[in-house]
């Protein structure tokens, strides 16, 4: 069309609503600004003192991003899997069982109520990154070698790993009477933010600093979109593969410390329930393709706090208990479909056809 | 195509999501899959087994120089066919599970036998084969109520006695010998009674459900609701639900904290939440325990709980009896009780009164 000059703020716009990460910000601001209208204390932020003397924020702006650690720690991991295997691994609930266990079982070295730390905690915790990585590149062969669908070959832990968990400290619940332990789930003393806002970061800038510097964004991307001309390319594509569950190894060791460092303890059964579920629709709220290929790592981030604070928002308004999962599942079913590629494909069209018959006119 | 694909898995996962948090059901849906693998699953009860056996054969090999001493005289040990939950459910099931391992030995002259599931008909498949064993005794603490019947019959038409423990089905009485439980309203009102003797003006109560539907949550919750409906001084401020996880409690009582409501009392239905809501009481630095601004309440007497309130950190947490083993002992050795249910003693304990020996002997 001749009317270039015309349409660029259109195409603006345009690009706005193209970029990936404009659905989870857009859901993201929708949230905050039902939030202001209902009730504007929502963002009130306060800085009090906790019961040891400290100095911490409180406010739903901080548990957002607070509670929100885990969550896209993992969505981490978990674009990385996802666009390399085109499959998504439902076993980081289990796996963070595992890791939390491996931590409390060398802290406390066989003893379920240790009067001290048997060991440093920079210790336990990379022994749990070591075990947790294991059991990625576990999950990673079976996906890449053995060529099992993602889902069903982590299907194997999700299904074993809470009992491997408790097997770790033979069946009993340790307790961590240290108050450093509590530091990675809490605050440290003099800081008044969380202590899980710093490690989400800290992960957040080394992935940025890995795709900037590696070329582990291009070989992801290159596998996921089309394996065999991969190949073709000199890449060793089930490398890749392996080597992104393995980094989603990672991501759950570091979230499982945060989950058993925040109540100091960990209950098997229900530690990090369902979690895996959230993170997959961080990944696809972000607007990733589920069936791998590119994939845009910001925006998976961003979907994990849009999540977190959906669940938040839903608390604050005392939604009754048992109907909040169903809420949740309302928002969620219309952001995902909102984001899905193939409804905004329609959207652009009708777009332009609407510009179309403006131009015709 | 790829794009479609990706759109209905997305939809299937929410349909997952909803599925697993709707049913509001006893068995939670991450815990499920934890029974679908019954290898991986009796792992952890291996481990502890062979420490349980590793006495037995000692006790074995002195047992045909004293052939006197050796309970069962005539030489035949009673066997027994237990079916249990899943011991990783839950720091009770972890106890109870212990417990029966602890008395059924064949020092006490019992040869058992344990199957362990959270599903039904998986536990009504070792039912089966443990008939087909022809055990003298079956005992079972079921995972739904219902849908036994004929299971239990032909236990009946073999001769097997059945004795249920923890949790009562809805069958016939004449199906089985005894019915060893808890009563789950009677520990909510106990609580609630112990809360009301506490002479507070108002009850602001923050109350912390167990998942919803399970005779725990119900009873426990029950209580709670009844004396908050009749009294106009008892407000509760938060209802929900954190599913017995800790962590969902502190993010409840942390929202809570932030929308800046009242509350003096946090009534919570296991000591997993009470633990939850008290880091969150913890990093707004509201006060808790003996004598402080905040009342807590927990169930189910862990150890730690009960050190908790030996510190005087919480005020109360009511038991729920995970040691039926005795009870059971009882009714195998002197037959069958007049009263068929039988209902276990439970306690309420307050942290000015509790004692270090109650934290040895009640702490599971």
């Amino acid at each position: 069309m001749a009317n270039s000059e015309k349409t660029s703020g259109a195409g603006f716009l345009k690009n706005l609503v193209r970029n990936q990460c404009f659905i989870p910000v857009a859901a993201l601001l929708l949230l905050a600004v039902f939030n202001l209208i209902a009730d504007p204390s929502f963002f009130r932020i306060t800085l009090g003192y906790n019961s040891a003397g400290n100095p911490v924020l409180s406010g739903f702006i901080i548990d957002i991003i607070n509670n929100g650690s885990e969550l896209a720690i993992l969505a981490i991991g978990m674009t990385l899997v996802t666009a390399a295997s085109g499959g998504q691994d439902i076993s980081v609930g289990a796996a963070i069982a595992i890791a939390g266990s491996v931590v409390l079982r060398v802290l406390c070295g066989g003893n379920a109520r240790p009067e001290t730390l048997q060991a440093p905690i920079i210790v336990a915790f990379l022994v749990a990154c070591v075990v947790a990585m294991l059991f990625g590149a576990f999950n990673g062969v079976l996906v890449a070698y053995f060529k099992i669908q993602p889902m069903i070959a982590t299907l194997i832990l999700y299904t074993a790993g809470r009992s491997i968990a408790a097997w770790i400290n033979n069946n009993e619940l340790p307790v961590i009477s240290d108050p450093k332990f509590a530091y990675f789930g809490g605050f440290i003393p003099g800081i008044p933010i969380p202590t899980p806002c710093f490690i989400a970061i800290a992960c957040m800038v080394v992935i940025g600093i890995v795709l900037k510097v590696t070329n582990l964004r291009l070989y992801t991307q290159a596998v996921g979109i089309n394996q065999s001309s991969s190949k073709l390319n000199g890449l060793n594509p089930e490398m890749i593969k392996v080597l992104a569950f393995v980094i989603l190894g990672l991501c759950v060791a570091v979230a499982g410390l945060i989950k058993v460092s925040r109540v100091s303890s960990i209950n098997y059964s229900v530690i990090a329930k369902d979690i895996e579920m959230d993170a997959i629709l961080a990944v696809a709220l972000g607007g990733n393709a589920l069936s791998g290929g590119k994939f845009n790592m910001a925006s998976s981030i961003i979907g994990a706090f849009v999540i977190q604070c959906l669940t938040t928002t839903l608390y604050k308004f005392g939604v009754s208990s048992t109907a909040l999962p169903a809420y949740k599942a309302v928002v969620v079913i219309l952001l995902v479909v909102v984001s899905a590629p193939t409804v905004r494909e329609y959207l652009n069209k009708i777009t332009q056809k609407m510009k179309l018959s403006k131009e015709v006119a | 195509m790829k794009k479609k694909m990706a759109v209905l898995l997305t939809g299937a996962m929410v349909m997952a999501t909803l599925a697993g948090c709707g049913g509001g059901e006893a068995a939670p849906a991450a815990t499920e899959p934890a029974a679908e693998a019954p290898a991986a699953e009796e792992a952890p009860a291996e481990e502890e087994a062979p420490a349980a056996e590793e006495e037995a054969p000692a006790a074995e090999e002195e047992a045909p120089a004293e052939e006197a001493e050796a309970p069962a005289a005539s030489g035949e040990l009673i066997t027994l066919g237990i079916i249990n939950n899943d011991p990783n459910e839950s720091g009770y099931r972890t106890a109870n599970d212990a417990d029966l391992k602890a008395t059924f030995t064949e020092e006490n002259g019992y040869s058992a036998s344990f199957a362990y599931s959270m599903k039904n008909d998986e536990q009504i498949a070792a039912a089966q084969k443990f008939i087909q064993d022809g055990v003298d005794y079956l005992l079972l603490s079921a995972a739904d109520t219902s849908g036994w019947d004929s299971v239990l019959t032909d236990a009946q038409d073999a001769g097997v006695q059945v004795i249920l423990f923890d949790r009562t089905i809805d069958a016939d009485e004449s199906l089985y010998l005894a019915s060893i439980v808890s009563d789950m309203d009677k520990e909510g009102e106990t609580a609630v009674n112990w809360l009301a003797d506490q002479g507070l003006e108002t009850y602001n109560i923050i109350h912390l459900q167990g998942v919803m539907g399970s005779a725990a949550q119900e009873g426990r919750s029950g209580a709670l609701q009844a004396k908050a409906d009749a009294e106009a001084n008892w407000n509760i401020v938060e209802q929900q639900t954190a599913e017995w996880n800790a962590e969902n409690a502190q993010q409840i009582v942390q929202s809570v904290i932030s929308s800046g409501k009242e509350f003096n009392v946090i009534y919570a239905e296991n000591d997993d939440m009470a633990k939850g809501a008290v880091a969150a009481l913890d990093a707004a630095n509201i006060s808790h325990g003996v004598g402080k601004d905040v009342i807590v309440m927990g169930f189910d007497c862990n150890k730690w709980a009960l050190e908790e309130l030996l510190a005087g950190n919480w005020n109360y947490d009511g038991q729920c009896n995970p040691f039926q083993s005795s009870y059971i002992d009882d009714v195998i050795k002197n037959g069958a009780p007049a009263e068929k249910t039988i209902i276990m003693d439970e306690k309420g304990f307050d942290a000015t009164t509790i004692t270090q020996e109650d934290v040895d002997k009640y702490g599971i």
